[in-house]
């Protein structure tokens, strides 16, 4: 038998650490899958819960709208200012208002909305739906003939692909209000100028494709939400655990699907 | 000869969470009307016995059969029957603590059977007198029960449909000798007057002559013996007397890291 070298151990320890890791996240992968399909499938067949569906819809697009609305309007009214001073120094001012709604509609109320939504929702729903599993709340709805995917994760996800779009909506109209208020009243723009600019270079995929972004973003915090809670193992530790996975994951996947959605709608 | 199959039958259950072995070739009978109580240390796998016939978990192999049908080959509406056959009384009780007490003893009654909130309130109001608690606390939140209180919801709530069996996951953890008694009393006479099968876990060896017809102790994921509850003290099996008797001493060796 040969014995390895020092150097041959180190290598083989590093290799095996990669190996680890990558079928650790082969089999994350696996498990999401399988709980994807079971949760969608169980979004489309009956019974539906009604009242728990308006409740999610509820607390994700009502609830969400004060937080929702402040980035918004804050964001439009800083990039109505930057624009402005950037866009000076060639004298192309002009160009603010589409610059604004542009950016907005494409890029920063979609995803601005997601990541504060993750925030707030992603974690909240891990936190509930984890502290339902490790006090055998999960168990309970089981043995009460309730199917858990139908009863927590079904609405979850219907709530959240329904009202991100809309939210969102309102974002974008919001955030160009924002920058209106900046133009109109510290940067001298004429009111009925700057709306006409607004409109002028906006067309309909650039709306859609916001709102395809925030539909994607609702569904992808909501199942990282429900998917995390619904893992979680152990006590205080293990819903903390699965709250901060939720959050981080869901950030991630927002960043990623805008990049893959952006690329579907505007690569040349 | 008598051929009605048990309400309960496990042939050879096995079930492991990776290298552990939790249970490991589980043989149990339990008759219809007959309350079977299992006894055993902490992390024996009793309550993963139970979660594999509720069909929480899926055991590695092995038959499990409720009145004749075999649970694993059942999928969808007969499923749904078969869950319908069950209550089942958690270890901490399980309460929706978002849901007030009244309506987390009508919850499968609205949810599940489609009952009128109205109806299902009656009913839940009844369950929770059945169990000793007034109308008043049917308006409460379960954080504001104390732990006798939470156990009688919960048994409220494993009675509120009726069930055929009704499983109770230790029954009297986590309460005084004086209130463990009250809870051991209710859950005979809620039996009784349901003529359920029950299935329980337990290490609390007062709780289980009170409740049980038989008896029948899991130790290394088997079941190492069985017999009526008046045999328990005379059963000539070494692990059963040091588990009745609470030694430190004899066959079963608990892992204590220093």
């Amino acid at each position: 038998m040969t014995i390895a070298a020092p150097e041959d151990k180190v290598i083989i320890r590093v290799l095996s650490g990669v190996g680890r890791i990558f079928l650790n996240f082969l089999a994350t992968v696996g498990r999401l899958s399988v709980f994807t399909g079971r949760a969608l499938r169980h979004c489309v067949t009956p019974p539906f819960y009604f009242r728990l569906t308006i409740r999610q819809m509820i607390d994700i697009g009502y609830y969400s709208l004060p937080v929702v609305g402040l980035t918004a309007i804050f964001t439009g009214m800083v990039l109505a200012l930057q624009s402005y001073s950037g866009f000076s120094r060639f004298s192309a001012e002009g160009a603010v208002a589409t610059v604004v709604v542009l950016s907005i509609t494409r890029e920063l109320g979609p995803v601005l909305a997601g990541l504060m939504v993750a925030g707030r929702i992603g974690g909240s729903m891990a936190a509930e739906i984890g502290t339902m599993k490790v006090t055998e709340q999960i168990d309970a709805l089981t043995t009460l003939s309730i199917n858990p995917y139908k009863y927590l994760v079904a609405p979850r996800l219907i709530a959240g692909l329904a009202m991100m779009p809309i939210l969102v909506l309102v974002a974008d109209i919001i955030g160009v209000f924002g920058g209106f208020l900046i133009a109109v009243n510290k940067l001298d723009f004429n009111p009925a100028n700057y709306l006409s600019r607004t409109f002028e270079f906006l067309e309909v995929k650039d709306v859609v494709s916001g709102l395809v972004k925030a539909a994607v973003f609702g569904f992808v915090i909501t199942l990282m939400g429900c998917y995390h809670g619904y893992n979680s193992r152990g006590g205080a530790q293990g819903v903390g655990t699965a709250t901060i996975n939720a959050v981080v994951s869901s950030l991630i996947l927002i960043l990623i699907f805008n990049y893959i959605i952006t690329e579907l709608f505007f690569a040349i | 000869m008598n051929t009605t199959p048990p309400k309960i039958r496990l042939r050879g259950v096995c079930k492991a969470f990776g290298p552990k072995v939790v249970l490991d070739g589980v043989d149990l009978d339990v008759g219809v009307g007959e309350s079977v109580v299992v006894i055993g240390g902490s992390g024996t796998g009793k309550s993963v016995m139970i979660k594999c016939i509720l069909g929480i978990l899926e055991p590695d192999s092995g038959l499990i059969e409720i009145d004749g049908v075999d649970v694993g080959k059942i999928n969808g509406a007969d499923r749904d029957a078969l869950m319908g056959k069950f209550g089942m009384l958690f270890q901490g009780s399980a309460l929706f603590d978002s849901l007030p007490v009244w309506e987390n003893v009508a919850f499968g009654l609205i949810q599940a059977r489609g009952m009128e909130r109205q109806a299902a309130r009656a009913v839940a109001l009844q369950k929770l007198a059945a169990v000793g608690l007034g109308p008043e606390v049917g308006a409460l939140m379960p954080a504001e029960l104390s732990g006798g209180m939470t156990k009688r919801v919960g048994l409220a709530r494993a009675i509120a449909a009726e069930p055929e069996i009704i499983f109770f996951d230790e029954p009297t953890t986590g309460l005084d000798p004086i209130m463990g008694d009250v809870i051991n009393d209710l859950v005979v006479k809620c039996v009784r007057e349901l003529g359920a099968t029950t299935l329980s876990i337990t290490h609390d060896l007062v709780s289980a002559r009170k409740i049980a017809h038989r008896i029948a102790m899991l130790h290394d994921g088997k079941i190492i013996w069985q017999g009526p509850v008046a045999d328990i003290d005379e059963s000539g099996n070494p692990y059963v007397d040091q588990f009745i008797h609470g030694r430190a001493e004899g066959p079963i060796q608990m892992q204590v890291s220093g």
